[in-house]
């Protein structure tokens, strides 16, 4: 009855409910094989230690790896300075009315931080155990690097389009900064190749993700398998793709901009809501962290044991925070400043707030209210870890679910748009047909089962890695270059605080 | 004796009408007006994609409007014999009128008096409220 009832709310035709149901089933059969297809193809895996390593993973890691010695560990050289810019230490009053180092780092992160930080680290432990939370710690210090070079690159690269605007990112770095290289085909195919990815990938992770895992947890905190809801994800996916339509088609900017403001302060509620669950259970420290460490290296019932454990913690570092994908270079292009560097400089915050920190939190939650060995994935066992403690939070937890997937979605929109319009060129038309599909993909998302929904995404975001990396390491020298003017300057006093030239 | 009296201005009447008392005095006293145009922004506040996207733009935009008010003002107050600077500036308008008054040292603030507008003025006060508490400066309040 309360099936019928959601419906004829909606002013829909009254169909009996399995037929609506139904629905969820047919997208989901006909959206797998390709999705699968995609994932198997991203995913090629090699045996290591009596388990399948996904070669993309060491790909993404391994060059952050490469990125961090080379130069320096400037994650942690740097992490002061960073947060100096952030406060706008360096800011020129001049320069006042421009976009600021925290406005980008802000958007930025309102991105990245998303169900990855949420049902993502879940996925994570759920296959990987406690211990993938050591590794996911890892790839997010070593992402840091890699977020530091893509982002430099970002702002040294970008274009004041016709109309006046700021573009910028892969796409551009990788065709002009490669053709100052004298490799202009070679920047070409991987600028194209990457913008095919974004759009994948903003369709993938940027959207059929978060309608999906917002879905699931709106069931959950509805009564889970008995919930109305359950079998309307399409319904729930359409109201949604209504609400971004209504912001990327319709321009109604104060959505989004409402949506901006409350995030951050979503985020902060998130993490102090997971301090409380943490003190709470304080008297679980040792024997937590046992797990955590213990887990990490030698788990037991973990398939792949240290390996799986690392596989699933570096994985969802890299869904969540997207180090090395090009994704938040597009964003920080943004800034003016002489100084591409300083760009590079605070977007190595971006990781470190988005998995050091939340995702972090996520994981401890879990593993502190000791829910993670009771059969649940996803956003559906953080619920019960947050229900564990007090029997309110999930649906706090739901509401900020609903507020990341809203605004990651129209984060990715954007990024998609960006790579949609430099292959298509930035005509009204063609932009309103990718925000069609766009808004078509909500719907999608929403109806399909996790599994199909999260190897399609995954998979498209780390194939944007594939041509990334490709050009990072072609350009890492002339972020160096760069890097190496910036902090002589800084040294020599050349570029000083605000305060200090006044 | 000012040098310098120092006059909000944002094209509104209450504004014109500080611009007209500063520089009636300003013909007798021989100071110089210094029509100060602030734009409000906040480096700590959130922006869409898009807005970042186009901030670059619209800042050129918001310039040269606000250039297109001010200058005509300052322009009409030298022909009348007075002498007559302009400044347009991004930020808290009580920060920056005070951050320029401290500046120029021997110096008044001339603003007009709109009256609350928003909630938020009516609970914690306007401008005028603000510079009456905390400018380093004499401060008149043209109603």
């Amino acid at each position: 009855m309360k099936k019928m009832l959601c419906a004829a709310a909606l002013g829909l035709p009254f169909t009996p409910a399995p037929a609506f149901a139904g629905i969820d089933d047919t997208i989901n059969n006909a959206i797998a094989p390709f999705s699968n297809a995609v994932a198997s193809a991203i995913f090629y895996s090699v045996p290591i230690a009596g388990t399948q390593f996904p070669l993309i993973v060491g790909w993404l890691v391994g060059a952050a790896a490469i990125f961090t010695v080379y130069f320096g560990f400037i994650q942690f050289r740097a992490f002061g300075h960073a947060i100096s810019l952030v406060k706008g230490d360096y800011s020129h009053p001049e320069d006042a009315g421009e976009v600021s180092h925290f406005q980008a780092l802000a958007t930025a992160l309102s991105g990245t931080v998303g169900l990855g930080n949420i049902a993502g680290v879940a996925v994570a432990l759920s296959i990987g155990g406690a211990g993938a939370t050591l590794w996911m710690i890892l790839a997010g210090l070593l992402g840091m690097a890699s977020k530091f070079i893509e982002c430099t690159l970002g702002v040294k690269y970008r274009k004041e389009l016709p109309d006046g605007t700021i573009s910028g990112g892969p796409m551009y770095y990788l065709s002009i900064g490669l053709a100052e290289k004298g490799k202009a085909r070679l920047g070409q195919f991987l600028a194209l190749f990457f913008s095919i990815c974004c759009v994948g990938g903003a369709l993938g992770g940027g959207n059929m993700f978060q309608a999906n895992q917002a879905f699931q947890q709106v069931v959950n905190v509805t009564g889970g398998d008995a919930s109305p809801l359950t079998g309307f994800g399409w319904l729930f996916g359409l109201v949604m793709a209504m609400l971004v339509g209504f912001v990327i088609i319709g321009g109604i900017k104060s959505i989004a901009r409402v949506t901006e403001k409350i995030v951050p302060f979503m985020a902060i509620l998130y993490v102090g809501i997971a301090f409380f669950i943490i003190a709470q259970n304080f008297s679980n420290i040792g024997w937590a962290f046992g797990q955590i460490i213990g887990g990490a290296f030698s788990p037991e019932g973990i398939a792949g044991g240290a390996v799986g454990a690392l596989i699933q913690g570096f994985k969802r570092a890299a869904f969540s925070n997207e180090a090395g994908v090009g994704s938040a270079a597009i964003a920080h292009s943004a800034v003016i400043t002489n100084e591409p560097t300083t760009e590079g400089v605070v977007s190595l915050l971006e990781p470190f707030i988005d998995t050091v920190v939340i995702c972090t939190m996520t994981a401890l939650v879990i593993i502190f209210t000791g829910v993670l060995d009771n059969g649940l994935t996803g956003v559906e066992l953080t619920s019960a870890a947050f229900g564990a403690q007090v029997s309110f939070f999930p649906y706090i937890l739901a509401l900020a679910v609903l507020l990341f997937a809203f605004s990651t979605m129209l984060s990715w929109s954007y990024y998609g748009l960006k790579a949609w319009s430099y292959m298509f060129g930035e005509g009204q038309v063609a932009a309103n047909l990718f925000k069609l599909i766009f808004c078509i993909f909500v719907v999608i998302g929403a109806s399909m089962n996790l599994g199909p929904v999260i190897d399609f995404s995954d998979a498209m975001i780390f194939a944007m890695a594939l041509a990334n990396i490709v050009g990072l390491y072609i350009l890492m020298p002339v972020v160096k270059q760069e890097v190496e003017r910036y902090f002589a300057k800084l040294k020599s006093g050349e570029i000083r605080k605000v305060a200090a030239t006044a | 004796m000012s040098d310098t009296y120092i006059v909000g201005f944002d094209e509104t009447d209450a504004s014109h009408r500080a611009a007209t008392l500063a520089a009636g005095l300003a013909r007798t006293t021989g100071a110089r007006v210094h029509l100060v145009h602030v734009l409000e922004w906040s480096a700590y506040s959130f922006l869409t994609q898009d807005e970042l996207a186009e901030r670059h733009k619209r800042r050129e935009e918001e310039l040269k409007r606000a250039e297109s008010v001010v200058a005509p003002v300052a322009e009409a107050l030298a022909a009348n014999g007075v002498q007559a600077t302009s400044e347009i500036r991004y930020g808290h308008a009580g920060e920056i009128f005070c951050e320029i008054a401290e500046k120029l040292g021997n110096c008044q603030i001339f603003i007009g008096r709109k009256g609350s507008r928003t909630l938020a003025e009516r609970l914690l006060g306007g401008l005028a409220i603000t510079l009456v508490q905390v400018s380093p400066v004499p401060v008149t309040v043209v109603p």
